[in-house]
């Protein structure tokens, strides 16, 4: 009789490479962060950029203002990046950068950091994340028009694939995609049609012969929600995918480099401010999403933090995010066996489905000329996903629990500290790093910046010249975040991504109906339509609430205003004098609400704009209060996810205004 | 409030602007009572002349790039240092009563110059169509300001409706949409004042359109309407060649008659909004009205206009009761 094979591995497997989103305030006190992280057990490096960095603003620029240091650390030349990693092996480091519109300069910073210390670019190993199409789609931190960024994009990919060869040049974001609310068959599609859009735009660019080792090149960065194991089905779903992409469009032939390598963060959305502590469950479920399938299993991961939805988490919470992955890799049996799902009739169930779904959503894309065509599609499908899933909530047809059920709850300790729970960067921060960055520009040799650029402008104007060379030979000489970008928006222009929600279809009349009445009721009283202008101050791309909230109170009966993103409170206050708006809506998540909020408010009594203010975002309820202090009317929470009742607020503040009687 | 408010106009006192669009969207008794005071106020006969501003149409069917390329000329008047107001009527028809109001987001201006102003205003019923305020608005606002441009969406419809008020239509097309080629041709879209051919930097497909407009619009004889190629991406071309054929076309036509014109399609328009499709009916049906409208005093304002049409539809009554 023949021995049954072990259903163990001869050797168990090495864990994935265990990361935490950190960095904040300057490259000195990040670099403290990533060193005390290192040392609790971390192995490789994921560093967050402050808003500013992100979108090639340098700390004195006025969009910058309330977001150096905050949701992120500021980078301003290459001094900042050679503190930033102080200490830290480069040749043996992983790192991963969340950077995109501006990902060729940070790359180049890396670069001539490394140069600084003598490492060779053929060791440097880590991600740029370089995806622009999901900014456009959701996280916002754009900054130039789409050709022009396809174009940065290839460029970095064409550079690297040579003389960086163990970079990972872009990581394809499916994760932002759920986070804007898309369905897993969605969040497959679009990421895959991205992945195309930018493998077409390389294969211009490169020798033929190289595009195996393009493909090679390219990972992914995903997301993964509560619903576990049809998550896990949805990574097994773009393995095949990719793998079948490689093979029939772009003919690679090696297996390996047709293998879909990924990293993950898992879920945000999905995390309430109401009884925070439960969001360690949920995490903890969604590690085990990305981790359980030995053929699907993430290559690096990151883990939220339990009070994202509060605030900026604090070094002890990414802590504990950290040790949730050492439990899972060291003390469970996780990595002893092969692929546990192998022959699963459910699991290869749910795979079919998804990667038919997906199939024919991406040939909806292709239709429209693929995905940078395809950009005002997309957003608006997301846009609508998110809306239905917002129904489902407040319809309680989806049970968040804490939130719209089992609500009822003791005090948690957790928030109870004098903190609250959660980090506070200095406020000094911004005028330090301003001071800094004038410093280092005093200091450095004026012509040769000046030269640096002015190659810089004629290779951003000469389409057949790669980027790379010339913003290495710019960061080499000192030239600044601010200064980089804007040579590159002057040659390229300018660009505002579609907002999405002219499309989103209505809610049936029966979810607003009384609300409608009561719009229907005060604009009658008003003489002309209540008019709402939904404004997003500052740097903060996240315009999902914003979005949520201008579609609903159009459904509501109102005329919104809403222009999307990254708004200046002067651009606010004159929309909002010029439209004869009725009240004005901000909405700010990067916790830079308590110096943009009270600088709007300034701009609109400057433009004799006397109507209700009222603020949504993750604000402290600390800083609620002295917002109210400072002339808001309300402000709103992810605690507060009635979107009616919000709307019901917002009708009687207009009618008290305008001293209509309220119903 | 109207008196002072057209004093403001008179005197070019661009602030009124947002004061002046609230009081004419408002339909309470009232407003409107005091909305018809000012457009008396600022009519020819009042202003001693037409109101100096050009009220620029421009339309086009979706997706062409007109915002795009309308904040582009808003640039260019301003290099001219003209003042522009800019009434975009959104497309997102009102479902639910609401709309959504997005279009400013795509003008790029800087929100410290005084002398641009831009209002967004949900179409009425029919996509294309005016918002119901917008002829009283670019009324007034060309008392103060130099340009005064209508945005509308639509082909066939709209840039009739826009050509009613405005000094100027420009129609924008986009190279490869034979959409308002065949509209050209079949005679449902009358030949507008200007073409505006977009995407000019796709090269061939935009000079092959341009090849292909000329032609059709020799066929119907219309040689002389400007065909211009413009392209808003960076950097803009031929938005210079617009304006410059914008501006030839306003000292081209005879501006009372056309004034005039548009004067009573407003009051057309303002009787039917009020009286319905009914009280039109009542008057002898549209073309009726046009010619009872013809037969007034040209030196009459279009409130004055409306009650003329008033009158005789309360003398039918009494007649016919």
């Amino acid at each position: 009789m023949a021995e049954a094979p072990s259903p163990r591995l001869p050797e168990r497997d090495r864990p994935w490479m265990m990361r935490t989103y950190a960095g904040h305030s300057d490259a000195k006190r990040s670099n403290e962060l990533y060193r005390r992280n290192l040392a609790k057990g971390q192995t490789g490096l994921s560093i967050a950029f402050d808003l500013p960095t992100q979108t090639g603003y340098d700390p004195g620029h006025e969009l910058a203002r309330g977001e150096v240091g905050k949701v992120g650390v500021s980078i301003a030349h290459r001094g900042d990046m050679r503190e930033l990693l102080h200490d830290i092996p480069l040749d043996q480091m992983n790192t991963s950068m969340t950077i995109n519109a501006t990902a060729a300069w940070l790359l180049s910073l890396y670069i001539v950091a490394a140069e600084d210390e003598h490492v060779a670019p053929e060791k440097l190993q880590g991600t740029t994340q370089n995806d622009i199409l999901k900014e456009y789609l959701s996280r916002g931190t754009y900054a130039f028009p789409p050709g022009p960024s396809m174009r940065l994009i290839a460029d970095t990919i064409a550079y690297t694939v040579t003389h960086v060869p163990k970079w990972n040049p872009i990581n394809i974001c499916s994760y932002h995609l759920q986070e804007a609310g898309a369905t897993p068959v969605q969040e497959i599609a679009y990421s895959m049609s991205n992945a195309i859009a930018v493998l077409d735009a390389v294969r211009e660019r490169v020798d033929q012969e190289l595009m195996g080792s393009v493909f090679g090149r390219i990972s992914f960065f995903v997301n993964a929600g509560v619903r576990f194991v049809e998550e896990h089905a949805k990574l097994r779903a773009m393995s095949e995918m990719w793998d079948w992409i490689g093979r029939n469009r772009y003919n690679v032939e090696d297996p390996k480099q047709r293998r879909f390598r990924y990293g993950v963060q898992v879920n945000s959305l999905g995390l309430t401010e109401a009884q925070p502590e439960n969001n360690v469950y949920r995490i903890a479920l969604e590690a085990l999403a990305v981790t359980l399938g030995r053929s699907a299993r993430a290559r690096a991961i990151q883990l939220p933090a339990w009070n994202e939805a509060l605030g900026l988490p604090r070094p002890w919470d990414q802590q504990w995010s950290l040790r949730l992955q050492q439990i899972l890799a060291y003390e469970t049996d996780l990595l002893e066996y092969p692929d546990i799902f192998e022959g699963s009739k459910v699991m290869e169930g749910l795979v079919h489905e998804l990667v038919e779904g997906a199939k024919e959503e991406m040939a909806r894309v292709a239709e429209l000329g693929g995905a940078v065509e395809a950009v005002d599609y997309m957003k608006a499908s997301l846009v609508e996903s998110h809306r239905e899933r917002w129904r489902r909530i407040e319809s309680g047809e989806l049970t968040v629990v804490g939130m719209n059920r089992f609500e009822s709850t003791e005090p948690s300790p957790l928030t109870a500290a004098e903190d609250g729970g959660i980090l506070v960067v200095d406020p000094e921060v911004e005028r330090e790093r301003q001071e800094a960055v004038e410093a280092w520009r005093a200091e450095r040799d004026a012509d040769a910046v000046r030269r640096a650029l002015d190659e810089l402008a004629r290779v951003a104007r000469d389409d057949s010249e790669n980027i790379m060379p010339a913003s290495i030979a710019a960061a080499r000489a000192g030239v600044t975040t601010g200064e980089w970008a804007q040579t590159l928006r002057d040659a390229f222009g300018e660009y505002r991504a579609p907002t999405g929600v002219g499309e989103a279809a209505a809610v049936s009349s029966d979810e607003v109906g009384e609300l409608r009445e009561e719009v229907e009721r005060v604009s009658e009283a008003l003489g002309r339509r209540l008019k709402f202008l939904v404004g997003k101050p500052g740097l903060d791309g996240h315009s999902n609430g914003a979005e949520q909230i201008a579609v609903r109170a159009r459904d509501a009966g109102m005329d919104v205003v809403y222009e999307g993103i990254r708004l200046t409170p002067a651009q606010i206050a004159t929309s909002a004098a010029q439209e004869g708006v009725h009240v004005v809506g901000l909405s700010i998540l990067s916790g830079s609400h308590g110096e943009l909020i009270p600088a709007v408010l300034e701009a609109l009594r400057e433009a004799g704009v006397e109507v209700p203010v009222v603020v949504g975002g993750i604000i402290p309820e600390s800083d609620a209060a002295a917002l109210r202090e400072a002339g808001v009317a309300a402000v709103y929470t992810p605690k507060d996810w009635d979107l009616n009742g919000m709307m019901r607020d917002i009708v009687s503040l207009v009618a008290e205004r305008n001293s209509l009687a309220a119903a | 409030m109207s008196e002072d408010l057209a004093a403001r106009l008179r005197e070019r006192d661009l602030s009124a602007a947002p004061a002046v669009l609230n009081l004419i969207e408002t339909r309470t008794p009232a407003a409107r009572a005091e909305t018809a005071e000012l457009l008396r106020a600022l009519s020819p006969a009042a202003l001693g002349a037409e109101a100096q501003g050009h009220v620029v149409g421009v339309t086009g069917p979706p997706g062409v790039g007109k915002s795009s390329l309308l904040s582009r000329m808003v640039a260019g008047w301003r290099a001219r240092e003209r003042s522009v107001a800019v009434l975009t009527v959104d497309p997102s028809s009102r479902r639910s009563g609401g709309s959504l109001l997005g279009d400013r987001a795509r003008i790029d201006y800087d929100p410290a110059d005084k002398q641009v102003f831009i209002r967004s205003t949900a179409a009425g019923e029919r996509l294309g169509g005016l918002a119901p305020a917008t002829r009283a608005a670019a009324t007034a606002l060309a008392v103060a300001f130099d340009v005064v441009v209508i945005e509308t969406v639509g082909v066939g419809q709209s840039e009739t409706e826009v050509a009613e008020v405005a000094d100027s239509v420009a129609v924008v097309i986009q190279p490869g949409s034979g959409d308002v080629l065949q509209f050209l041709k079949a005679g449902i879209m009358e030949v507008p004042d200007v073409l505006v051919v977009t995407k000019a930097d796709l090269g061939r497909i935009a000079q092959r359109a341009m090849a292909d407009l000329r032609a059709a619009l020799r066929s119907l004889g219309a040689r002389d309407t400007a065909v211009v190629a413009v392209s808003s991406i960076a950097p803009p071309t031929g938005i210079d060649e617009l304006l410059d054929a914008l501006d030839a076309h306003r000292d081209e036509i005879d501006l009372r008659a056309r004034r005039l014109l548009a004067r009573r399609a407003h009051a057309l328009a303002d009787f039917a909004a009020e009286h319905g499709a009914r009280g039109v009916r009542a008057l002898g049906g549209r073309r009726e009205v046009e010619r009872r409208l013809a037969g007034c005093d040209p030196g009459l304002d279009v409130p004055a206009l409306v009650r003329a049409l008033e009158e005789r539809a309360s003398r039918q009554q009494s007649r016919e009761s």
